[in-house]
């Protein structure tokens, strides 16, 4: 490798020199920076000045530049120096456009761009330039798990974009939950009636694809390997067993209906005449085979009147049932109902309800069913009792607040969406805990919870992708609602969440179009989302590490195994680069090129620490780049003032935050410091879903170490921060810094 | 030849003598002075109005309506029809609406009308004063003749329910319709801001629910005074007379001391337009203006 | 009447909402509400207790078959005509409309209620408008508050005496309109064989639904 040779950049555009003494800062890079080349430039980002630094790599050996000008998160194009370790010290966004231009703060203004001057000459000699992923997998061929309706689209869609799909369908046919339709809701104007079920058109296309190679009756043996290199192993039906090698998995298993027999107060299994969706679309079909109407299944007369119960089962907050709304049942009975009246108007069709949901163009679909004179009643039913051929419903009108009795002929149930989302792991590593004991009764449970294991991966953190709420696979539903916490694998449809057949469609397509991304990008050893791109890996020097499996219980993306003498083993092509491992590590063995304990460390040494006297506290602060830093950028760009005595220094994620930065803060001589991380728990927005669930988690017990320095617990605080914030955030900073003032100067100061 | 032409459907309540003969009167001062050529059409009759729907039937309802069309078109050719009350515009543009809509409706009233000798070719559009001020003139037309602008007079002004529902004044809303405020700004005065300027005033049923449609009366008289109003102004005779004639009434059964003069936007145009108090009808208050008379001077 | 009222009962069995479809004007609406409450969260005549059924109750009513409480109900006889509600409706349902329609049928067929002061309006204020053309506002008050026969009419118009003397001395009711130099139409005649067609071709078409 070249000789180091380093460069400090200060820019003077954007006013920059109108606000700061230039020439200072360029003091400041060469005396406590120690660059070795230092140059100032009226417009960095034109072409003349990114032509100077190019000409300095180029010609005089400069490997680490140190650009200060504006935010890392600005004219990321023009710096673009891909075999150049580069840091950026931000004197516009968070320098002077968050302090007023007067006089009396012009000797602030100047010390806090001397710091981050400072802290970018430090930041880059403690870097290197990272070399990419050595050990990239390159299959482009994508695993979809699920034959339905969002599988087969995933499959199509990605085979349209030019790349080999594996299609493993559990049982003897494709279609899913849609083949059992005898109709489907609508998907095209005017939305009125319904459509056929779609199936054999699909069907017919992924037959004829040559791109995709399908699997029916078969199952996911195992999963082993990582993004662009999985081993998967496919057991079929016949006993066979089949190997293909995959770059990315799309998870379509779907959902099962719930079950109508846990609701007997609403007939089912009291009469055959009580059905849920699925029996009434089994009714259609095999009405329409022998051609003629839908028939009481007691006793095949014919039916006047049906009623429709929905929300069977759903939606219930007793905690007996499923808390949550399936979201397409509702445009099914609608569906149901039309069944009825195009065959026979005068048929009594009677939806009872309590909201009725109509998600996409559902809105006309219930107009039309108005129109065809299904009559819809808001009310709930509290009991259906069969009597010989007939149901009696009993049910409290909401709008003429009475109960009511009414008679039918058929009774159907809208029963919800039971994800087909394999075992819970918090659920199974539990299981595998009091099974270690040699309990018999526990192995037995760990057995039937692998038995519904989808992927069967290999994983040290379990077999499958990780759930979230109700069962349902996570997945960030706010912002990136495919992602899951796997690398390279997508959750699409209603195994994700409650949707109907043209959501999980989009869906399908959505997931397809991630997977191929993380392919590609697996290929070229690069991170996939939210660090896109990011060539940096984590490595670890195993001579320091104590087996104590902190980094391997903690990493939100199961990316580090462990080896056979029980050291962290990592999976690059797994890891988002979060530094959650790298936070965790009590011993901080664990760094990457470009992001260690050491570049946020020298950083935060590298401040200028006035003495007791100065009445200039020093608060760090340390913010997630993923919401808190752009938001302060934003504050920034909005002119929004704040205190001149905070210095930012952007982190990964609040995972990334190793508890030795806050104690070398604190004693160095800094009053407080101050962590701005995304929200996390049950509407987490953590970019890495756990990150900053484990770094909040981490600091709670700094408080002890506080304690034991003798220092008010206060001055460390946590700042939970979404990109909205940015109007909020300088005033949350203010009164933070108001509170840290309050305290006398911290006593580590000049030690 | 003057700057507009139209013909003028006056209705029942504004015909002299009638309950909102004031209306008239100011409204021919106001058009005078912008030049506005009002012809009445001839031998109109009464459009119904909406509560006389149990009675009526859809039919002869529209064929009264369709009788006034015939009679529009065949005297004034070429001229919109411009109602004055909001009830007679809403149920001729209804009329017109339904008709233009369903073709067997028009067979049968053609067939009511020529028992009549009357026949229809084209309707016309069917237009309220207001629409005319504010579309085909516009306010800064409007303010050009103010020669006495009403500076520092405080009016809430009442937009009711017929003139703002189903309709409306095009570009308005529903909840908060502007035209009436910014027609008294124009004016030189000030509009208050209060919160019944929408509110029902009971309509027809102050006669056969009285007690009702008291209670709603005075939920907004209330709030003009609330709001700082000296004065009520709206565009509507029904309205006006409901919010006007009732005070005493209220006033005996609620305890309230309303005595709050309603006025027309026409008479506070023609005022500020420098007409007499007579010009502008303001003898036909029943609660009188006294503030507006002196005005008048 | 209520011939009428049987004929309709028996032919209609017990679709009361199809009856209403095919007999009442824009009664065709009434399937195609969604429940959502906003009329009766409109209705100023609601605000001041006036009606036992809000629009909404009452469609949900007719879905449900509850033939005679609609009909002889109040509650449409309680409108405005304000249009909040045909305004405000998400489902563009004319509610306005359809109350007034529900009105008339019931009134049609002799099952609204005796002596309802709005029914009495309409009938009178029609009358009254299509004798001459135009409508008479003395006579019009006249027979208004001698509806309930001579005793509460001389009341009621002691009690408006105070109103209906402001009007005449502020010119705005004139006396002389009840002895009959009233505003008038010139053409009464042509109006009225209008009306005779008109009202012959409607009963024509009611009575030819009502036997299909
Ligand atoms: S945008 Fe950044 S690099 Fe460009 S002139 Fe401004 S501060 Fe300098
Ligand atoms: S979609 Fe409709 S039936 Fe299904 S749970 Fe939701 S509200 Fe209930
Ligand atoms: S914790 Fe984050 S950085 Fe570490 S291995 Fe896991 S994904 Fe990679
Ligand atoms: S956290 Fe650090 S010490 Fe613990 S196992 Fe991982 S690398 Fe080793
Ligand atoms: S507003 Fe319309 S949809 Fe809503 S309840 Fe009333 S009529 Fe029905
Ligand atoms: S129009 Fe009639 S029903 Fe509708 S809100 Fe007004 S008073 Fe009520």
């Amino acid at each position: 490798m070249a000789e180091t040779k380093t460069a400090a950049y200060i820019c003077k555009g954007c006013d920059i020199d109108k606000r700061v003494d230039v020439a200072a800062l360029v003091k400041t890079a060469t005396k406590s920076g120690k660059m070795n080349l230092v140059r100032e430039h009226d417009f960095l980002c034109s072409a003349a000045g990114v032509a100077m630094i190019q000409n300095d790599i180029d010609n005089e050996g400069v490997t680490h530049a140190a650009l200060c000008a504006c935010s890392r998160r600005a004219k990321t194009e023009a710096f673009n120096f891909p075999n150049t370790a580069i840091s950026r010290g931000n004197l516009r966004e968070g320098v002077i456009w968050i302090r007023p231009d007067t006089d009396a703060a012009r000797e602030t203004t100047q010390e806090m761009a001397e710091d981050y001057v400072r802290m970018a000459c430090a930041e880059v000699k403690a870097m290197t330039v990272p070399g990419g992923n050595p050990n990239t997998g390159t299959v482009k061929t994508l695993l979809v798990v699920g034959g339905g309706m969002s599988g087969m689209t995933s499959a199509l869609e990605a085979s349209k974009a030019g790349y080999k799909v594996v299609l493993v369908e559990k049982t003897g046919a494709l279609g899913g939950w849609a083949a059992k339709l005898y109709r489907r809701v609508p998907t095209r104007e005017p939305f009125k009636a319904p459509e056929d079920n779609g199936v054999t058109d699909l069907v017919a296309r992924i037959e004829a694809d040559s791109n995709i190679k399908v699997y029916l009756s078969a199952t996911i043996a195992k999963t082993d390997g990582a993004p662009g290199r999985f081993k998967v192993e496919i057991a079929i039906e016949s006993g066979a067993v089949a190997n293909e090698d995959i770059g990315a998995i799309i998870q379509a298993t779907g959902f099962t209906l719930y079950d109508a027999n846990k609701l007997p107060e609403l007939g089912y299994g009291k009469s055959p005449n009580v059905v849920d969706q699925a029996g009434l679309e089994a009714l259609a079909i095999a009405a329409a085979a022998a051609g003629r109407p839908i028939c009481r299944p007691s006793d095949g007369q014919p039916v006047n009147k049906v009623v429709f119960v929905q929300c069977a089962g759903q939606r219930d907050s007793s905690g007996t049932h499923l808390p949550y709304c399936s979201g397409f049942c509702c445009n099914t009975s609608i569906k149901q109902a039309m069944y009825f009246k195009d065959s026979n108007p005068d048929i009594d069709t009677v939806v009872l309800f309590t909201d009725l949901r109509t998600p996409g163009n559902g809105e006309d679909f219930y107009r039309a069913a108005q129109n065809k004179g299904v009559i819809f009643s808001k009310g709930v039913v509290s009991d259906v009792s069969a009597a010989g051929n007939a149901c009696s419903v009993k049910f409290k009108d909401l709008i003429l607040n009475e109960e009511v009795n009414t008679q039918a002929d058929l009774v159907v149930l809208a029963t919800g969406m039971v994800p087909t989302s394999g075992p819970d792991l918090d659920q199974l590593s539990e299981a595998n805990r009091v099974a270690e004991g040699g309990d018999p009764a526990a192995k037995q449970h760990v057995v039937e919870l692998m038995s519904k294991s989808v992927l069967n991966l290999t994983y040290r953190q379990g077999p499958d992708v990780p759930q979230f709420k109700h069962g349902f696979n996570d997945s960030h539903f706010i912002c990136f609602p495919y992602e899951t916490r796997r690398t390279a694998m997508y959750n699409a449809g209603p195994v994700r969440r409650p949707m109907d057949i043209a959501q999980s469609q989009e869906d399908a397509t959505g997931a397809a179009m991630k997977a191929i991304q993380a392919m590609e990008n697996a290929g070229l050893g690069r991170a996939a989302h939210p660090r896109a791109g990011d060539l940096s890996f984590p490595t670890v020097r195993l001579e320091g590490c104590t087996q104590c499996k902190r980094c391997t219980v903690e990493c939100p993306f199961g990316a580090i195994d462990e080896d056979e003498k029980r050291f962290p083993l990592f999976n690059e092509s797994r890891c988002r680069r979060c530094g959650t491992c790298m936070g965790a590590c009590p011993v901080r063995v664990i760094s990457f090129e470009n992001y260690s304990v050491n570049t946020v460390g020298s950083q935060i040494k590298s401040v200028e620490v006035p003495d007791e006297f100065s009445e200039k506290p020093r608060i760090l602060i340390l913010a997630c780049e993923n919401d808190a830093y752009p938001a302060l950028d934003m504050a920034g760009m909005n002119r929004h003032e704040y205190d001149p005595f905070v210095r930012v220094i952007p982190i990964r994620c609040l995972g990334s935050v190793n508890t030795i930065w806050i104690t070398d803060a604190l004693n160095g001589g800094y009053d407080g410091v101050m962590l701005m991380g995304c929200k996390h728990g049950e509407e987490y927005q953590c970019h890495f879903v756990k990150g900053s669930e484990l770094g909040r988690y981490r600091l709670s017990k700094v408080g002890d170490t506080l304690k034991g320095m003798n220092l008010e617990t206060e001055r460390v605080m946590d700042l939970e921060v979404a990109i909205t914030d940015m109007a909020t955030l300088p005033q949350k900073i203010n009164d933070y810094a108001a509170l840290i003032k309050s305290f006398p100067p911290s006593p580590f100061k000049g030690f | 030849m003057a700057r507009k032409e139209y013909a003028f459907y006056p209705g029942c309540s504004s015909q002299k003598g009638a309950s909102a003969s004031n209306y008239l009167t100011s409204v021919h001062s106001m058009c005078n002075t912008l030049d506005i050529k009002m012809t009445e059409i001839p031998d109109w009759n009464c459009c119904g109005a909406s509560v006389s729907y149990a009675e009526s039937g859809e039919l002869p309802r529209i064929a009264m309506n369709a009788r006034n069309f015939a009679l529009a078109e065949t005297n004034l050719p070429g001229q919109d029809i411009v109602a004055t009350c909001a009830a007679c515009w809403l149920g001729s543009r209804e009329s017109k609406e339904r008709l233009e809509h369903n073709s067997g409706l028009m067979a049968d009233t053609q067939a009511a009308l020529k028992e009549a000798g009357l026949q229809i070719k084209v309707i016309p559009e069917v237009r309220h004063m207001v629409e005319v001020l504010i579309e085909d003139l516009g306010y800064d037309e409007l303010k050009k003749p103010i020669k006495k602008p009403l500076n520092g007079m405080k009016f809430a002004g009442y937009v009711g329910c017929q003139t703002n529902r189903p309709f409306g004044i095009a570009g308005e809303s529903f909840e908060n319709p502007m035209y009436l405020d910014k027609l008294i700004e124009t004016m030189g005065g000030e509009a208050v801001p209060y919160d019944q300027k929408v509110t029902c005033c009971g309509g027809a049923l102050a006669f056969s629910e009285p007690e009702k449609a008291q209670a709603q009366i005075k939920d907004i008289i209330e709030a003009a005074y609330d709001g700082g109003a000296e004065m009520l102004v709206t565009p509507c005779p029904l309205c006006q007379a409901n919010t006007e004639v009732y005070q005493g009434q209220i006033n005996k059964k609620y305890g309230t001391k309303f005595n709050m003069p309603v006025l027309y936007y026409s008479q506070l145009m023609t005022l500020a337009y420098g007409g007499t108090a007579k010009e502008a009808g303001l003898k036909g208050q029943v609660i009188r203006a006294p503030k507006l008379e002196q005005f008048a001077g | 009447m209520s011939d009428l009222n049987q004929q309709m009962a028996a032919k209609y069995q017990n679709n009361f909402l199809r009856e209403i479809e095919e007999q009442a004007e824009m009664g065709e609406w009434v399937k195609m509400c969604m429940q959502c409450g906003l009329c009766s969260g409109s209705c100023p005549t609601n605000f001041h207790a006036g009606w036992d059924h809000p629009p909404q109750e009452l469609f949900m009513m007719i879905r449900a078959g509850k033939r005679d409480e609609v009909l002889k109900s109040n509650s449409m006889w309680m409108c405005t005509s304000c249009y909040n509600c045909y305004v405000r409706c998400p489902r563009k349902v004319p509610v306005t409309h359809v109350m007034h329609g529900l009105a008339e049928y019931a009134y049609r067929i002799g099952q609204s209620p005796k002596n309802q002061p709005t029914q009495h309006l309409s009938k009178t204020f029609w009358d009254n408008a299509t004798k001459t053309g135009r409508v008479n506002e003395v006579k019009l008050t006249q027979s208004l508050y001698f509806k309930d026969g001579i005793g509460s009419g001389i009341k009621k118009a002691m009690e408006m005496q105070a109103v209906a003397l402001g009007l005449v001395k502020a010119g705005r009711l004139n006396p002389l309109e009840a002895v009959g130099i009233a505003h008038k139409c010139k053409d009464i005649k042509g109006i009225h064989a209008m009306l005779a067609k008109a009202n012959e071709l409607e009963a024509q078409h009611k009575a030819e639904k009502a036997k299909a």
